[in-house]
């Protein structure tokens, strides 16, 4: 009896304060890609040939985002009959974003104009653990080109 | 140092390849953070004290890699790549290389 309480209070935590943390985080990505819009990150491996000198610098951005307890039960019942876990979906999309916004902001802070080379990677660092901790880390990282002034 | 993930520096001519560098490290998390981490797993959102554990393991793998290149001569490590792995439970290795160069 106790431990069905425990579990649907459990639920009940993980829906409203996990809605509210997304719905939060997504405000302020959008917040903060519409100040980062005018630098430009892009996956081509080189920057164009240019006769204006630049510099460049590797720029980095990481995040660390956990599910909560409501979308990882949804998830799991969701696995029994396939299809798209959404719940998973939108973790992995706050993480990218939220990652490439960090990098982002170490271009501006070092007066970078475009960032190239961008590289994504994704690691579940609990992976194999048995009680895990449902966690994805995303890493952003590319090639800053500065101007010299 | 120059830390470049392209296979140039802008700019700057290339006179001789070192070789590759790497540097590595394996870091676990701290129990009392873990704990913390499983609270935050109800709620959901951020894990700082894992996104700054992973920064800081980067960063010393980046410094391990950068001594290596000094070590041969080098002034700069272009094409770096950075990997992670995880190796037992609760414990990460962060690995980074890439080509030590020599520019003028």
């Amino acid at each position: 009896m106790y431990d069905i309480l425990i579990f649907l209070t459990l639920m009940a935590l993980g829906f409203f304060f996990g809605r509210r943390a997304e719905k939060k985080h997504f405000k302020s990505i959008r917040r903060r890609e519409a100040k980062y819009r005018q630098i430009l990150a892009f996956s081509e491996r080189l920057p164009p040939p240019n006769t204006r000198p630049v510099e460049s610098q590797l720029v980095s951005g990481n995040v660390v985002i956990s599910v909560d307890y409501f979308k990882q039960i949804v998830a799991g019942l969701k696995t029994l009959v396939g299809g798209r876990l959404t719940s998973y979906e939108s973790l992995l999309e706050r993480a990218r974003r939220e990652a490439i916004l960090r990098m982002k902001e170490q271009a501006a802070a070092a007066g970078a104009e475009t960032i190239f080379n961008v590289k994504l990677e994704t690691a579940s660092i609990t992976k194999g653990n048995g009680q895990q901790v449902g966690c994805v880390e995303v890493f952003a990282y590319g090639t800053a080109i500065i101007p010299i002034a | 140092m120059l830390i470049s993930n392209v296979e140039i520096i802008p700019g700057r001519r290339i006179i001789k390849h070192l070789g590759m560098v790497q540097g590595n490290t394996v870091r676990a998390k701290h129990a009392g953070k873990d704990i913390m981490a499983s609270f935050k797993n109800i709620f959901g959102g951020e894990l700082k004290s894992y996104t700054e554990l992973l920064q800081e393991a980067r960063e010393e793998a980046t410094d391990r890699m950068t001594r290596q290149a000094k070590g041969l001569g080098a002034n700069a490590v272009i094409n770096v790549r950075f990997a992670t792995s995880s190796i037992a439970a609760g414990a990460a290795e962060l690995f980074v290389y890439g080509t030590a160069v020599e520019l003028d």
